[in-house]
């Protein structure tokens, strides 16, 4: 009697009914299952069935989106758990930051990796526009693509900073009074824009709800849609532009 | 057996029927559908393979972080008790180091708003019509002119609020921009610099004018926003 492998259990279970209904591609490795894997998946068809050899190097994009990207992933990943433990209220707020480091298991680390993985958004969005534009990829026909990116990095520094308050220490608590005094300073519309803000004339219990919705449900909605047209754009015009001296782009704005 | 009914002149695939039709593609057309003598791979494995790599660097990176350094935790908020100096996060700290500079209307809005404001428009803003390195091919006495006038205003600006973390910058992003002439025959760094256009001279002074600003505030401002070596601020807190 043959000792069932790994590899035959897995051919099996790719022949069921219940796999085949789920997956309708075959198996094999044919470049026409290749594409089906990628516009057969809701997950994956944001891509290209093909692309560029060239924007595969390393030096073509240094995989600074990508970068960002993961940090999304990785601060959604642990955003939610950390919402389980957090409560927007003065004082249990700074409470539950306590228990987080002493009570709950891994909730330091989960904490931790939540604020690294900000930090590292915020940076790797600033270096991917670096990126963008000393490699010329906002010119036609990435144009709007670029203020797309624009949005979403003000949108990733908006994400940022209602979550600086969160903890309701005095890092926090002071850090957001500095912000949003400079709100105030905006004609016409800064005392009335702050007190939007904050609900109130200072950073309150009030501030601290406001800011708690606004990182958890309003700005997340917002930014995932700039970047559903963000990299839905990149295939649409075109895939990546690397340095312009391997992708000549000649393009003649100037005739009709 | 009853022959189908004949098909509508859409399905058909009779030629002579439905003609094929030709397109004409203008060279502003969709990118998507210009020719290219690029090489092309598969989607699925060559770029998704990356992805994933690049997924787990990432992950194991914030990990390891995530186990060396805690996330700062201070005492609770206390609205009577000021912090000196209260700071806020690192990305606004160029801005908050602006603010000792100007008046709050200039440092809070006028400028934040300003920056977004043209990193929005860089791609519909055409001011480098040549789309050439600053030197190469240009008027290079109407180039002098112009570079040596504004960056003159814009020192004269900064030294006239003594704002000289922005003046300092500002004077030296210009110097590189004369170094920058006849550079295609120095070494790699004058090279790079002869390559340079317009647009991204201008970016470049941006980007170390908000670095400056940015390191300033972060570790050489003590209380009262004085100025304060990183080692002995320590000492302070």
């Amino acid at each position: 009697m043959n000792t069932p492998s790994l590899d035959s259990l897995g051919l099996w279970l790719r022949g069921t009914s219940v796999y085949r209904s789920i997956v309708r591609h075959g198996s094999t490795e044919t470049n026409r299952n290749r594409s089906l894997i990628v516009f057969e998946n809701l997950f994956l068809h944001v891509h290209p069935v093909k692309v560029r050899e060239k924007t595969l190097r390393f030096k073509h994009t240094y995989w600074l989106g990508g970068i960002t990207i993961v940090c999304l992933v990785v601060l959604v990943a642990t955003g939610v758990p950390l919402m389980f433990y957090y409560h927007p209220s003065v004082p249990q707020a700074y409470q539950d930051m306590k228990e987080l480091k002493y009570v709950v298991d891994n909730g330091i680390f989960l904490r931790n990796l939540h604020r690294w993985g900000a930090h590292l958004m915020v940076f790797g969005a600033f270096l991917h526009m670096l990126r963008v534009f000393y490699h010329g990829a906002y010119q036609p026909p990435r144009q709007f693509n670029w203020v797309v990116g624009v949005f979403l990095l003000v949108l990733t520094l908006f994400l940022s900073y209602t979550g600086y308050l969160l903890p309701w220490d005095q890092l926090a608590f002071w850090g957001v009074s500095v912000g949003t005094n400079m709100a105030r300073e905006a004609p016409v519309i800064g005392d009335k824009l702050r007190f939007f803000l904050l609900g109130g004339n200072a950073v309150s219990e009030n501030a601290l709800l406001r800011f708690y919705v606004l990182h958890c449900v309003v700005l997340p909605v917002v930014l995932f849609m700039f970047l559903g047209v963000h990299i839905w754009r990149i295939r649409k015009d075109g895939g990546v532009k690397g340095p312009s001296e391997d992708a000549p782009d000649v393009f003649h704005e100037d005739e009709p | 057996m009853s022959a189908l009914p004949p098909l509508s002149p859409v399905e058909s695939n009779d030629p002579v029927e439905v003609p094929r039709r030709v397109a004409l593609v203008r060279p502003d057309a969709r990118p998507s559908i210009r020719r290219s003598s690029d090489k092309f791979v598969m989607a699925y494995p060559h770029l998704i393979i990356r992805e994933v790599i690049l997924f787990q660097v990432v992950v194991i990176f914030l990990t390891i972080m995530a186990l060396i350094f805690n996330a700062p935790l201070e005492g609770i908020a206390n609205p009577v008790e000021t912090p000196n100096p209260a700071k806020a996060p690192w990305y606004f700290l160029g801005m908050q180091e602006l603010l000792h500079y100007f008046p709050p209307f200039v440092a809070g809005v006028l400028i934040p708003g300003l920056v977004v404001v043209a990193l929005a428009v860089i791609p519909y803003a055409r001011i480098n019509l040549t789309a050439g390195p600053l030197w190469k091919g240009s008027d290079e006495k109407k180039t002098t002119l112009a570079v040596a006038g504004v960056a003159s205003v814009l020192v004269l600006f900064f030294g006239g609020f003594q704002c000289w973390a922005a003046a300092v910058p500002t004077a030296a992003v210009a110097g590189a921009m004369f170094m920058a002439r006849g550079g295609s025959n120095g070494g790699r760094w004058k090279q790079a610099m002869a390559r340079l256009t317009l647009p991204q001279w201008i970016m470049t002074w941006f980007v170390v004018l908000a670095t400056v600003l940015t390191i300033i505030g972060t570790y050489f401002r003590g209380p009262g926003w004085s100025f304060v070596w990183p080692w002995t601020r320590m000492v302070h807190s």
